[in-house]
């Protein structure tokens, strides 16, 4: 059978743009199903030939990542963020207001080939909720005016780069500045100072500063580089983990939008102390807009001398930075993670150790920060490692950047010094009735209404940043809920525990929402915590439980008034199911009955 | 690295030699730890974490994790076993097993480590998933009701036979053993009934045509002993071919 030519076409060009890497797969399937509206099961064949590399492997990767499909999903495929902050800003009723008007169900393709309207996993949106993709091309503060608009250009099939530019305009919104998104930064200054300082006394200034991760684990930056600096070898990378996946979360999103120049000289600076020539950014694909912006930023570096070969003039500094795009996996922000997916494989935690710092991109010794902390890192390189540790508490050192969204009024990014309290950040956002804040995202810390003096901190509420605020008309259960369908659907599916866990639990809070919970549900659940908490390979499994445990805990009745109507019966009609054996054995005593609070 | 030495499981004293995994010295040593997606002479994978043992504290896969001098593991403790007895029950509930008419009864470990830990009913309710059987190759079944995605047989293929035949595809919930052919079916590959693939599924996912009963039921090998004792037994022959 002779393959299609359309699509042997489409992977030629890609591979072929890739210089037949199979390292470079998930780039690949991205520009192929960008021609293809797909990635069929010819291409499949085709890319394991010219890769060669097994066919199971081309599919295995196409088929984990949530935005590669094998049928077709249109001309337009729109995405709505499903995050609970989305719903409680009317996600449901935008997404059935745009389906009504273009006669459509989500989930299926339009007749005429035309439309799919789906849901996905929070696209970093929160503070311009409810927001949607279109063709992977984030569309914000959705409301029903522009969805009228967006349902006229799709009749009408105009092409993405006719729609007024207004509907992909992401603002910022950044409330409170700090040193790291306030002062003006001029690129290569940074750079300047460790060439003057050497490396090796600027990583002794990025200990001092006791600079902590802000990808939310809260590892010591200046230990990871020091141990990359010492690992063997001339082949390293530095990878700027740009997944920001946590629902919640949108504060890499300003800086790679606004203070890219202060991200990428970080990575420079890594790369200067650790000696690496390499440097990738891993992008979430929910940010593909970002692209083009973060590509002219580079381009711009290149043509200053910050970056390329012979950096600031010192010869032997040579270093360069390309974007890695995901495609749809919360677990690509784990570095394990992302490191497979960088390699062209589904986004599944390593086992570690060896770590990254040894054995990381294809097999070499790999940094790997967060967006934030390669900022702070090039902020710590101008200013010394004094003036940051000043900054915050003595254990948690500088700023945090917080994305504030949810009831509040001022939605968007604010700095504070690490150690601000949730009630100061509620005042400042003007959140007036709020019953809980979740901090961190879904795997972070569900803070209710009796702790709001907690701080912020990596010895109290340690965050990534997301910061959802709740006020007293929300119902903490169903945030709960929405929390684990979004890890059920998020699970990379390596691990038993999280595997099947994650799903279990998400059955359960199904089955009490629907009215039909007991008692022995809660158990269950508790039971289930315990075992992904303990058994989990990764943090996702570790965490998945989280929030079903915290709001279990802190509003209890939440579950409980689920539970009361019932009566503790199980939602399985059990004498009815005797009916059978009744009839057969001719029996009808009260011992062939089962009665509610009898033994 | 730590060079050869001693740790504990239990209280007991295992000696081990560099490299060496807690799984590897605890089974040169005689103590079984329950485990499905281990196989002795396998890279360590540790995705089905049954045997998962308390490490100076903290929790990791034995099977995995080296041994190193002075490590206080613990292993056969009420906590471990009851979580262990937790997992062997999700792997239940996700798939389709009906062990009373599995050919592979008495073969299967899955089965068998379902006895070892004491499981007498899944508590969790059951998926009941929609998943095919494969019936198209001349001389090997795959029924993926029974898959318990411990990538054996991934692995197997890639590393021993040179076929890369399987590969996991998918995620989540939802992951699922994929076949390397156009088709998708496993008619279409070059597996062989004599493939290391085919002989090392635990379970009764991948199974040779026409050999399914020739051994009676209640003659099998988890029938006339547990699978702690044949699985050490198992490594033991393994030890003496390799060095013998």
């Amino acid at each position: 059978m002779p393959a299609n030519p359309t699509i042997s076409e489409a992977v030629a060009r890609s591979v072929a743009r890739h210089g037949g890497r199979a390292s470079q797969l998930v780039q690949i399937l991205r520009e192929v199903q960008a021609e293809l509206q797909c990635i069929p099961a010819g291409a499949l064949d085709e890319l394991a030939r010219s890769l060669s590399i097994p066919r199971v492997r081309v599919e295995s990767a196409a088929s984990f990542y949530h935005f590669f499909h094998a049928q077709s999903h249109g001309t337009y495929e729109i995405l709505f963020s499903d995050n609970i902050i989305d719903q409680m800003l009317g996600k449901r009723e935008m997404m059935q207001y745009l389906c009504k008007l273009l006669w459509v169900q989500p989930g299926k393709l339009s007749e005429d080939g035309l439309l799919y309207v789906e849901s996905t996993s929070d696209i970093g949106m929160g503070d311009q909720a409810p927001a949607a993709l279109v063709n992977g091309i984030a569309l914000p503060s959705l409301d029903e005016n522009r969805l009228e608009l967006v349902a006229g250009l799709i009749r009408e099939k105009k092409p993405l780069a006719q729609w007024p530019q207004m509907l992909f305009e992401v603002s910022d919104n950044v409330r409170q500045e700090g040193p790291l998104l306030g002062e003006t930064f001029e690129p290569g200054s940074a750079l300047r100072k460790v060439l003057d300082r050497g490396a090796e006394a600027t990583l002794a200034e990025l200990d001092a500063s006791n600079l902590r991760g802000r990808g939310g684990a809260g590892f010591k930056t200046a230990i990871k580089w020091a141990a990359c600096r010492r690992s063997r070898g001339e082949d390293k990378h530095v990878v700027c983990n740009a997944d920001e996946g946590e629902p919640g979360t949108f504060k890499d999103r300003v800086l790679l939008q606004s203070h890219a120049d202060l991200v990428f000289e970080g990575m420079t600076v890594a790369a200067k102390v650790i000696g690496a020539r390499h440097g990738m950014v891993y992008l979430r694909g929910e940010y593909l807009y970002l692209r083009e912006r973060l590509e002219a930023v580079l381009a711009r570096r290149r043509k200053a001398g910050l970056l390329g070969s012979g950096i600031l003039g010192e010869t032997g500094f040579d270093f360069d930075i390309e974007i890695h795009l995901g495609a749809g996996a919360y677990i690509c922000g784990e570095e394990s993670a992302l490191i497979e997916s960088l390699e062209g494989n589904p986004g599944k935690p390593r086992n570690r150790p060896p770590y990254p710092d040894t054995y990381g991109y294809l097999g070499k010794p790999t940094d790997v920060n967060n967006v934030e902390t390669f900022a702070c890192a090039a902020k710590i390189a101008l200013h010394g490692g004094a003036w940051f540790a000043a900054l915050g508490t003595p254990a948690s050192t500088g700023t945090k950047l917080m994305s504030v969204s949810g009831d509040v009024k001022r939605p968007g990014v604010y700095e504070y010094p690490f150690g601000v309290t949730v009630k100061q950040i509620l005042s400042d956002c003007g959140a007036g009735n709020a019953q809980a804040v979740q901090v961190g995202g879904p795997s972070g810390t569900c803070v209710s209404w009796r702790e709001f003096d907690r701080r912020i901190c990596f010895e109290d509420v340690p965050t990534a940043g997301a910061f959802m605020v709740f006020s007293r008309e929300r119902d903490m259960f169903e945030v709960a809920r929405n929390f684990a369908h979004f890890f059920a659907r998020e699970s990379c599916g390596f691990c038993t525990p999280c595997r099947v866990g994650t799903s279990l639990l998400r059955n359960h809070m199904d089955k009490l929402a629907a009215g039909k919970g007991s008692a022995y549900d809660m158990v269950q659940m508790k039971r289930l915590m315990h075992i992904m908490l303990t058994m989990s390979h990764c943090g996702l499994g570790h965490t998945a439980a989280n929030p079903v445990v915290q709001t279990m805990e802190k509003f209890p009745d939440a579950y409980e008034r689920r539970l009361k109507n019932l009566d503790f019966e199980p939602a399985f009609d059990l004498d009815g199911a005797l009916q059978t054996a009744r009839l057969i054995t001719g029996r009808d005593d009260d011992w062939a009955h089962i009665v509610t609070g009898q033994p | 690295m730590s060079g050869a030495g001693t740790f504990t499981i239990d209280g007991r004293a295992i000696p081990f030699s560099e490299g060496d995994t807690i799984m590897e010295a605890a089974t040169a040593a005689g103590v079984y730890i329950p485990h499905l997606c281990h196989q002795p002479g396998f890279k360590p994978h540790g995705s089905c974490k049954l045997c998962t043992v308390s490490i100076n504290g903290r929790n990791g896969a034995a099977c995995t994790v080296r041994a190193q001098e002075g490590m206080t593991v613990l292993n056969d403790t009420p906590e471990l076993n009851d979580s262990r007895r937790a997992l062997t029950e999700m792997l239940f509930v996700e798939g389709n097993h009906t062990c009373p008419a599995c050919e592979k009864s008495g073969e299967c470990q899955l089965q068998a480590v379902g006895y070892f830990v004491g499981m007498m009913t899944p508590r969790f309710d059951h998926f009941f998933p929609a998943r095919d059987l494969d019936a198209s190759h001349p001389e090997v079944l795959l029924d993926r009701n029974r898959c318990i995605l411990c990538e054996l047989c991934v692995r197997a293929s890639r590393e021993m036979d040179g076929k890369s035949v399987f590969a996991i595809g998918g995620r989540g919930i939802r992951a699922r053993l994929i076949v390397n052919s156009p088709s998708g079916l496993l008619g279409d590959t070059n597996l062989s009934a004599r493939d290391k693939a085919v002989e090392v599924c635990p379970v009764g996912a991948i199974l040779v045509k026409r050999r399914a009963y020739e051994t009676p039921i209640g003659q099998r090998r988890y029938d006339r002993r547990p699978i702690s004792e044949v699985s050490l037994a198992d490594a033991r022959a393994l030890r003496e071919k390799d060095h013998g």
